[in-house]
């Protein structure tokens, strides 16, 4: 049955993923992407992660994508200017990183050794219980790292959308 | 149970709660007709039935026999899509509700013992389900808003969206708070938690009351389901009806339905994280059965969604952004800020 589930969700995932980048209207191509969130939180939940499949709908599709159609819809984009010439670059980059991710997929093994998060242990514990002890205690510098990058971000659109008003 | 008894009765609690949404969504428009009617010194409904009880029916009909009018160069696949879009957010979020506390054991004949629960299923994750769901729920209005071809719902869906957006991060911020008592992020924990008393319920229980959190609560669930006065995306004096102005029938139905199951749904919140869910205000009244104090809290909640749009005028878009995230997102994170330290040191 999980088994079944992953490879329906592989499957939309792999689908709609392509769709985003080959269908013409802007619009068309987020909703797509909506879809693909949808089942990526969907392969979360296989992983016994609901937190992070809540988040994962909450933060991407509820945020994120919502202010990626609030600019397609701002800027009403015409379908020509999308690709500027792009595809054979495309092409070369897209051959390049699948031959690399072909590469290590073939030549590393998978079950090296399996964490202390089994899913025995997260019924236990619960799962958000499990994710918030992790960050806030082995990986509290990496979280404050990521915010401290957030943050720089955060400024630096700040700095480049305030123009200075000459009276 | 085997699993085929087991399906039947998740599928029936289902049932029965979307039939009960649905009957309370149509007679909440009813409800505030009549609250709108009073405060206005107006008599409201009068004609369908006795005291115009069977409007919400009549209204119900009516619009089901409307013509479904899709206006031309509007997007017919979107168009279409949106407000189921919009609807099924609002609908499947009942499934986390808890509506009242225990469960039922019935021995039946050749099947065996049948459990029935007061809830659809109980999520250790059910107030972040709820919240994605919420901000899900803005597509519906962005895309019908778009897909309209028509000024004015394009306007009150991109009002929307940013609107939801804003006021969605105080929403879910102001319910930190009582996450952090709690310890957890199931709504039928969080309220089991809070039995013995209103003394106990999260808005005024020691450590630190949330009462304040309950007050930011209210407010940005106002301008979470584009209510009055923060109803921007749908202001007739600017907008004609913003984001549905191009809908009508069924489909304008839809979005009615979703608007009005968003309100019960973010009441239902309110009433089980900060007011004790089922549990009765003082421990001698127990003897009534928790989901008439549910009802009655959410009701409550409800009443002052109209108590505010008969009294307060809409405000403008560049005081509603300002008030989000100037006044409601400091104060939202004081309130964390206040909580955590309380609970540190309650708990120590």
């Amino acid at each position: 049955m999980a088994q079944l589930l992953f490879f329906y969700f592989g499957g939309v995932i792999v689908g709609t993923a392509t769709l985003v980048v080959t269908l013409r209207n802007p619009i068309y191509s987020a909703i797509s992407l909506l879809v693909t969130f949808f089942h990526v939180a969907g392969l979360f939940v296989l992983l016994n992660a609901e937190f992070i499949a809540a988040v994962q709908v909450l933060v991407y599709a509820g945020a994120i994508l919502v202010l990626y159609l609030f600019v397609v819809m701002l800027l009403n984009l015409k379908r020509e200017e999308r690709y500027h010439r792009q595809s054979l670059v495309g092409v070369l980059l897209g051959v390049v990183i699948l031959s690399e991710l072909a590469l290590i997929v073939s030549r590393s093994t998978f079950q090296s050794a399996i964490g202390p998060f089994t899913p025995a242990v997260l019924q236990a514990v619960g799962n958000t219980e499990a994710v918030g002890r992790a960050l806030f205690t082995t990986y509290l510098l990496p979280f404050e790292v990521a915010s401290l990058i957030l943050l720089v971000a955060m400024i630096g659109a700040i700095v480049l959308a305030k123009r200075v008003v000459r009276t | 149970m085997n699993v085929v008894t087991q399906l039947v009765v998740i599928l029936g609690t289902i049932g029965v709660v979307m039939v009960t949404v649905l009957l309370h969504v149509a007679y909440l428009t009813y409800f505030e007709r009549k609250v709108l009617g009073w405060m206005q010194d107006r008599m409201g409904p009068m004609e369908v039935g006795y005291h115009g009880l069977l409007q919400p029916i009549a209204d119900g009909l009516k619009l089901f026999m409307k013509e479904d009018i899709i206006p031309s160069g509007a997007n017919k696949i979107i168009f279409s899509l949106a407000p189921i879009l919009s609807l099924i957010p609002a609908l499947i979020g009942f499934a986390v509700i808890p509506w009242g506390d225990g469960q039922l054991t019935i021995p039946l004949p050749w099947i065996g013992d049948v459990t029935f629960r007061p809830f659809v299923t109980d999520l250790n994750i059910g107030i972040l389900y709820l919240l994605a769901l919420s901000s899900v729920g803005a597509y519906g209005i962005l895309l019908g808003g778009w897909a309209s071809n028509s000024k004015y719902s394009l306007l009150g869906g991109l009002r929307s969206a940013a609107q939801v957006i804003s006021y969605e991060l105080a929403l879910g911020m102001s319910l930190v708070g009582v996450l952090l008592l709690a310890g957890s992020l199931s709504l039928v924990k969080i309220a089991q938690a809070q039995a013995g008393g209103f003394w106990h319920w999260y808005a005024f229980a020691l450590p630190f009351p949330q009462i304040v959190a309950l007050a930011l609560y209210g407010i940005a669930a106002v301008a979470e389901t584009n209510r009055l006065p923060f109803d921007l995306p749908e202001a007739e004096s600017e907008l004609v009806a913003g984001f549905f102005t191009e809908y009508s029938g069924m489909r304008f139905a839809f979005f009615f339905l979703a608007e009005y199951a968003n309100m019960i749904l973010v009441s239902c919140i309110a009433a089980i994280v900060f007011l004790g869910g089922w549990h009765a205000p003082f421990p001698f009244l127990d003897f009534v059965p928790g989901i008439v104090w549910f009802l009655l809290k959410v009701y409550v909640f409800l009443f002052f969604f109209y108590w505010i749009r008969a009294t307060l005028p809409r405000l403008r878009y560049d005081q509603l952004m300002t008030f989000g995230w100037k006044v409601m997102i400091p104060l939202v994170l004081a309130n964390i800020l206040v909580t955590s330290v309380a609970a540190y040191f309650w708990m120590n």
